[in-house]
């Protein structure tokens, strides 16, 4: 087979994988409609107001509710000790 | 037919160039794929969050009263909800009560909260699933955890929370207020913060506003802080994601340096034999571009794809180790595709434009050079 | 075709310390439907003034005329396509593309063209069999003898039959043996109605009977003598 022939089949065959991975994402979203409503239904009933990303201290844990202290741990320059706080930075509010 | 037809000829000739250092350009695509992949992870698994974050917070509490004392945050005396005054467009008002619990046997933070309209019986639990999992739990069993008193508290499991909403729910133990009171030792007359539902979301800032004054020592949360916390979820500014993120511009500019940086003997020669046999200067720039294009396209390609796999099919595992920590309760879930055409139009953009550029820049001088100045 | 060089100069390094004129004002034609052979010492400029003549680098000064056409003053566009279409090159070293096998190395000259693949591989199937290499298409071209290496840059200048065909001492790094079967070769091509130019300073070749017309070249000029 001709080289051109194998890379344009083989660029072919990702791009149709591309467009199935679209049609999967929606597939995906019709599927967990129903997870949002109850997750949706959750947080009014029990006032939640963060999701649980991590929960290794509690600064990461309630991210929308940190005090201030958090945002500066022990000094304001001391590093972020765990890996989740430097995914996300304290609320913008506090700096 | 005759342009395609070329096309074709200039990509056989191009893959057999490219074959000729076959290992080089192996482990450039492999690397060009794991940079792509990286970043198309990051952007679609930040994408999910966020939208999730924001659908399902927008029921949260449109104002939460938090004490502040000496920079901390304080539990808040029940009397402030009197304090506070009439508040114009305030429809309700009360205390919520929530905290944190370790438990030692897992090593596992909990966050307990009361949550009386599940009428639970005294010492009866609602727990979340990551809960359940961490100490292998089913309903009916008993769960030992020790009090502010330092007295082990038995509690039955009445109610799992369905596994869907774990990203919520996870770390959860919902109990009676009164229990919540007993276990960790709070008085009555005081609450961890205080909820004030809203009618018109356009008034909470003025409302906020009054509460500062009215309560000097509280800071207000407003539900709209809460979903913009979650927006700048995955920040490219921000700790890990911003070493990715540098490592791999740097990767890229190392690349993209390399290609620029010029043509080798041997290079350079060949454009001369191909220029020599018949090949004009736009057949060696057309060649050259398709070269780039070759890498770049297929890198992103599969590395888009390989991200898309692992953040919707294998739930972002490689984040999800960062995320955990050292931490033993995470949440199981599988992250729901947002997929924002916009970025990944830019991470198209970015991975295969520059790259395919730099290919082209050295080889101008000798497409447009006599060839037989290039051979000799 | 003919081929006229009037007065034509090439001058390398100009402006600068080390500057020199490989050609100096020559002026020369070359017949159509002959073997011509352009002979001389090492630095005579035989190889430059070849060059020229294919279009593969510009006089410094003098014209060109291709049938009467200045060629010597046309954009690198026109001048392609001169090349591509009347001119095909056998050069000394071959500079066959390494790790290419024998076919694709001969199909080369013809991919901007953008014929249809089944009747170029054809076309040059029908070349590499002409000179007896079909056996050998798939071959990787560095693993080729001298002999066989010659053939292939020869069937790789005639893909696009083209008028001309101009060889740089194409005989330069291989026995006598096969200097021989070179010139039965061109002996073919120029009975099937090609004109040859090449430059040689092996007298095997520039003396053989099978050569009409030679040009001495000395220090860059035409040797009267």
């Amino acid at each position: 087979m001709r080289k051109s022939t194998t890379f344009l089949l083989l660029i072919a065959v990702l791009t149709i994988a591309l467009l199935l991975s679209i049609l999967d994402a929606g597939m995906r979203r019709t599927q967990t409609a129903d997870r949002l409503v109850m997750e949706a239904q959750l947080v009014a009933g029990l006032e939640l107001t963060d999701l649980v990303i991590s929960t290794e201290a509690r600064y990461t844990r309630h991210w929308s509710q940190a005090d201030y202290h958090a945002a500066f741990q022990d000094y304001p320059s001391a590093l972020e000790h765990f890996p989740a706080g430097s995914l996300l930075p304290p609320p913008a509010r506090l700096y | 037919m005759v342009l395609l037809q070329r096309q074709r000829y200039l990509i056989d000739y191009t893959l057999s160039a490219l074959y000729r250092h076959k290992g080089k350009n192996l482990g450039l695509l492999l690397v060009y794929t794991l940079i792509v992949f990286l970043l198309a992870s990051v952007m679609l698994f930040t994408q999910s969050l966020r939208q999730e974050a924001a659908r399902t917070l927008q029921n949260a509490p449109e104002i939460i009263v938090q004490r502040m004392v000496a920079g901390r945050h304080a539990l808040i005396p029940a009397d402030y909800l009197e304090k506070m005054g009439r508040l114009r467009g305030v429809s309700e008002r009360h205390g919520r009560l929530w905290g944190y619990f370790y438990d030692p046997v897992v090593k596992a933070n909990y966050t307990l909260m009361a949550a009386d309209h599940k009428q639970l019986g005294e010492r009866d639990i609602a727990i979340g699933a990551g809960v359940a999992r961490a100490r292998g739990l089913e309903i009916g069993d008993r769960l030992s955890l020790r009090s502010s008193r330092g007295e082990p508290t038995s509690f039955r499991i009445r109610e799992i929370l369905h596994p869907d909403t774990e990203l919520l729910s996870a770390d959860l133990i919902l109990l009676p207020s009164a229990t919540f009171r007993s276990f960790f030792g709070i008085a009555n007359n005081l609450f961890t913060d205080l909820a004030l539902t809203v009618r018109n979301p356009a008034e909470t800032r003025k409302i906020a506003e009054k509460l500062t004054l009215r309560l000097p020592d509280t800071r207000p949360i407003l539900r709209e802080e809460i979903l913009r916390t979650y927006d700048a979820i995955f920040n490219w500014r921000q700790g890990i994601v911003f070493v990715l993120l540098s490592s791999a511009l740097m990767a890229f500019v190392i690349f993209a340096w390399d290609k620029a940086s010029g043509l080798s003997a041997e290079e350079k020669r060949e454009i001369g034999i191909l220029k020599a046999i018949g090949w004009d200067s736009n057949d060696i720039l057309a060649m050259k571009l398709w070269e780039g294009a070759v890498v770049s396209v297929t890198a992103f390609l599969l590395g888009y794809l390989l991200a898309y796999l692992h953040v919707f099919h294998a739930s972002a595992e490689l984040f999800s180790s960062v995320l955990k920590g050292w931490a033993t309760l995470y949440p199981q879930f599988k992250p729901i595709p947002a997929i924002d055409g916009l970025q990944i139009a830019t991470l198209f953009f970015f991975t295969v434009f520059p790259y395919t550029v730099a290919t082209i820049i050295p080889v101008w001088r000798a497409a447009v050079s006599d060839p037989d100045t290039v051979m000799r | 075709m003919t081929i006229r060089l009037e007065n034509v100069t090439k001058t390398f390094n100009q402006g600068l310390h080390n500057e020199f004129s490989a050609v100096k004002n020559v002026s020369l034609e070359i017949q159509p439907d002959r073997i011509t052979c352009l002979t001389g010492p090492s630095g005579s400029g035989k190889t430059t003034l070849l060059s020229m003549t294919g279009c593969l680098a510009r006089p410094t000064s003098g014209r060109i005329y291709l049938h009467d056409r200045l060629i010597s003053n046309l954009p690198e566009h026109f001048l392609t396509e001169i090349r591509r279409r009347t001119f095909g090159f056998v050069f000394q070293r071959f500079n066959l593309i390494h790790d290419m096998t024998v076919l694709e190395n001969v199909l080369l000259p013809a991919y901007p063209l953008g014929l249809p693949y089944r009747k170029l591989v054809d076309m040059g199937q029908h070349q590499l069999a002409a000179l007896g290499l079909a056996d050998k298409r798939h071959e990787k071209s560095q693993h080729l003898s001298g002999g066989e290496a010659q053939r292939v840059a020869i069937c790789r200048a005639l893909i696009n039959d083209p008028e001309i065909l101009i060889a740089d001492e194409p005989t330069a790094n291989l026995d006598s043996k096969l200097s021989l079967a070179f010139l039965e070769i061109i002996h073919t091509l120029n009975a099937a109605g090609k004109t040859i130019l090449l430059t040689s300073h092996d007298p095997l070749i520039y003396q053989s009977p099978v050569i009409d017309t030679v040009i001495k070249l000395h220090d860059g000029e035409i040797d009267a003598a």
